[in-house]
């Protein structure tokens, strides 16, 4: 078929969005179970909260906010033919992104340290509702770090896809997408830091 | 048509930098700010949580991920979702909140 | 009529390898609609015989003299794996994922669905789940044996292999949201000139609500299956009593999609059914927006009623009273539907073919289904029936009688058009008679044998009920010889079968004015949509 392939950007982002109404509710979930649980245990649940190093969130928000304003900024500058500009935009993403991830592992290793990790010896003798939070604390900041991963490993294509020329000035729907998805992990953990570092 | 197809001419005008930069600026005062509150009690840092934590995502959405730019139809993508999570959260207190 | 027989050069059909690849490696790597329905088909077909076989199997050994082949432990297996199939593998996926793939893109006039080659990765997924889902039966602690609803404890708890059914679950559902993504956007973004919303079949509508449901309730039950692997292995203790988790909230996370998903599963079989009834009736169908805005009711109260399955788990009373009226209410969209079906055919020059004959039988039995429903939706009588044969008859009408016999009935009225091949109708009405009576000696015994307070999920039973039991399992004997009639007619007509007119039926939706089976894109030239989809000529005379 010879006819000319139609581009269709705008179905493209609807698509990308239906499927961050999937991540929403996904995370909704566990929304809707970190509320059941608080409501149940909020004394435990404050306990729990002032063993988490609440520096360490703020750092790590501030970073994953930054992180957002770089990955936007890249698409203004590939929407102005800025191809030097976006990437490095994109660059500094990528390692705003790895530093989170650097901050969390070191927040999570010494809650292991201290043995504050689900199955420990020492969380087993902590009243039910510390368990649940911690539990809570390792699958809901488990989940966005994954989150990040994947994140960070499609922002790596898209810098590849700048690189290459498979993204420019007139064709840029993936980076826009990609960014879609970064912005959304942002979202989460402007939602996780209250939760569990700040009102807890 | 409800939609056109062509939908590329509505992106005739896009936004600059300093756009960016100044949400980016007020995410971090209102980050500041939910910090601060937090130190003021459990109340207040409930009622930071409910209160600036929307506004910051809202922020993200409108203005990082484009929906100011877009049409009606993303708009309501995302309220039909964020409703439904706030039904669900509804309901379900129906059971919790009178046990 | 159709016209197209004079096109210089029509294209080929589908079913013809036209790219570099042949055969199975073809249909394997294939992005048309057309094939991946075909593909669903195949496969969905073959886990049903599978589910079947086991239903059978369970029957016989309620037959108390067969005890001694199988144990109370192979039994939970059966009712487990029995469940998991038929609905992750059959009945959620089953209608959207084979019609609505096969059937959206032409029925809006477009070429294929917004996202080919992620359509493609959803059959992939699905597979995928599939054979995991398969694998749990024979691997780590043998088949789970939980029920399909792996209710916590038990299920954290039970050293069979859980975890691997549930990653397969999940792993579907994964499948079922791609699908739904697809075709939210294909509606909305590839419609044919002229194809207003209101001017779309209303199969569309169906689809279309659907997908929102696919979207708005899976990822509640991904996450509660990821939770529950992630107890198993690391013991996170958000539903583990002994660490202060709630059983309880693993069930309202469970039932928050698993209620919808009965709606994913009726939704487009009632958008099949409405259809087939205009065709058959020559005539318009009666309340078009009742219809279209009934399937979005149905979504969104559908949605909100989830712990009626839960009144006798401890909840509060208030919750208790809240979901008993919702669940009242979402009974009104569904007989709206019923209503404006009878009311079609009311007037209507019947020409009773088998496509109307499975959509009267899916309004009858979804009719009972329905029925039962309500009565369970009542607090009282749901404390009374609740965990007995009772439900088990009941989401038997709705799923089998409902989805079930409307896929059948979609089966038998888009086959002439998917393979350009025509079956035997005689054989088809043989096949119904054995698959009616058998299947309401089934199901209306389950519901005698509830309403006598057997339970569910029992291994054996008391004397008192020995009778009905026997009723029950001879009529799962017509059930099964009706179906294995049903399908083999059909098989005989996939490779016998004479050739089909491209318009067997005189319908007047998109699919009907193309040849069948339909070219490789689907039109020549996209059509203009000038009126509405039901527009007999005779009528407007």
């Amino acid at each position: 078929m010879s006819e000319h392939v139609h581009r269709d950007d705008f179905g493209a982002r609807l698509g990308m969005w239906l499927f961050l109404v999937t991540e929403i509710v996904l995370f909704g979930g566990l929304f809707i179970g970190y509320s059941y649980m608080r409501y149940k245990y909020p004394i435990e649940f404050h306990h729990g909260g002032m063993e988490l190093n609440a520096t360490l969130g703020v750092i790590n928000t501030l970073v994953l906010l930054t992180s957002s304003l770089t990955v936007v900024l890249a698409i203004v500058a590939i929407q102005r033919a800025e191809k030097k500009r976006a990437m490095a935009f994109l660059g500094t993403t990528l390692g705003l992104g790895l530093t989170f991830l650097v901050i969390k592992s070191f927040e999570w290793a010494a809650k292991f340290h201290h043995g504050l990790y689900p199955n420990a010896p020492h969380l087993a003798t902590l009243p039910p509702g510390e368990q649940v939070f911690f539990g809570l604390y390792f699958t809901m900041t488990g989940l966005h770090g994954l989150h990040v991963i994947a994140g960070l490993s499609v922002l790596g294509v898209m810098l590849w896809w700048v690189a290459t020329d498979r993204i420019r000035q007139d064709r840029y729907v993936h980076l826009e997408n990609g960014g879609l998805y970064w912005h959304l992990v942002d979202v989460i953990w402007i939602f996780l830091l209250p939760l569990f570092y700040l009102a807890a | 048509m409800s939609e056109t197809i062509h939908s590329t001419e509505a992106h005739a005008e896009h936004p600059g930098y300093g756009t960016f930069i100044k949400v980016w600026v007020a995410l971090l005062i209102l980050t500041g700010a939910l910090v601060g509150v937090s130190h003021l009690g459990q109340t207040y840092a409930v009622w930071g949580l409910l209160t600036l934590t929307p506004l910051k995502a809202g922020l993200v959405f409108y203005f990082f991920m484009h929906l100011k730019y877009e049409g009606p139809l993303l708009k309501i993508v995302v309220l039909v979702t964020l409703g439904t999570l706030l039904i669900f959260f509804a309901l379900l207190f129906s059971d919790v909140a009178f046990h | 009529m159709t016209t197209h027989a004079a096109t210089a050069q029509p294209q080929p059909s589908y079913l013809v390898d036209t790219g570099s690849r042949k055969g199975l490696m073809a249909w394997l790597t294939t992005t048309d609609h057309k094939r991946i329905g075909v593909l669903y088909l195949y496969s969905m077909i073959a886990f049903f015989l599978v589910g079947m076989g086991i239903g059978f199997v369970m029957r016989l050994v309620q037959l108390t003299s067969f005890q001694h082949l199988i144990t109370a432990q192979t039994y939970n297996a059966l009712f487990t794996v029995h469940g998991v199939i038929m609905i992750f593998l059959f009945v959620i996926p089953g209608l959207p994922a084979i019609f609505g793939n096969f059937f959206l893109p032409i029925l809006i006039g477009a070429k294929d669905v917004a996202f080919p080659r992620l359509n493609l990765a959803s059959w992939y997924f699905f597979m995928a789940g599939a054979i995991l889902a398969v694998l749990s039966l024979f691997t780590g602690g043998g088949a789970p044996d939980t029920g399909w609803s792996f209710y916590a404890p038990f299920s954290l708890k039970t050293g069979t292999n859980v975890s691997l059914a549930v990653f397969a679950a999940f792993i579907l559902g994964f499948s079922s949201m791609l699908t739904g993504i697809n075709f939210i956007t294909t509606i909305h973004r590839l419609r044919a000139p002229g194809m207003k919303w209101f001017r779309m079949p209303l199969m569309c509508w169906a689809l279309y609500s659907t997908s929102w449901i696919q979207l708005l309730a899976t990822p509640i039950v991904a996450i509660t299956l990821v939770l529950v692997i992630l107890e198993r292995f690391f013991g996170i203790g958000i539903f583990d009593p002994a660490k202060g988790g709630d059983p309880l909230l693993y069930q309202h996370l469970f039932w928050i999609y698993s209620h919808p998903a009965v709606y994913i599963m009726i939704l487009p079989a009632m958008g099949a059914i409405t259809e087939i009834i205009p065709t058959f009736a020559k005539r318009t169908i009666f309340g078009y927006g009742a219809i279209a805005f009934s399937s979005m009711a149905i979504a969104g109260v559908g949605s909100l009623v989830w712990a009626h399955h839960m009144f006798t788990s401890g909840m509060s009373s208030v919750a208790n009273m809240v979901f008993s009226l919702l669940t009242m209410i979402v009974a009104v969209p569904s007989a709206i539907k019923v209503f404006n079906w009878v009311a079609t055919l009311y007037k209507g020059s019947i020409d009773f073919q088998p496509p109307l004959l499975f959509a009267l039988t899916f309004i009858f039995l979804f009719a009972i289904g329905g029925l039962t429903g309500v009565m369970q939706g009542a607090l009282a009588i749901n404390v009374h029936i609740h965990d007995t044969y009772f439900i088990v008859g009941h989401f038997h009408y709705v799923m089998f009688g409902g989805t079930g016999m409307g896929l059948f009935a979609a089966l038998l009225y888009w086959f002439p058009k998917m393979f350009g091949k025509m079956y035997s109708k005689k054989a088809i009405y043989a096949s119904w008679f054995p698959m009616f009576i058998g299947f309401n000696m089934l199901y209306f015994g389950m519901l005698i044998l509830g309403m006598m307070g057997m339970p569910r999920r029992y291994y054996v039973h008391l004397p008192q009920f020995h009778t009905m039991h026997v009723v029950a399992t001879v009529g799962s004997w017509f059930l099964v010889l009706g179906l294995l009639m049903f399908f083999g007619a059909l098989l005989y007509a996939l490779f016998k079968g004479g050739k089909a007119e491209d318009n067997p039926w005189g319908g007047v939706t998109l699919e009907w004015t193309i040849p069948s089976p339909p070219p490789l894109e689907n039109f020549e030239t996209i059509p203009t949509i000038t009126h509405g989809p039901y527009h007999f000529e005779q009528e407007s005379k």
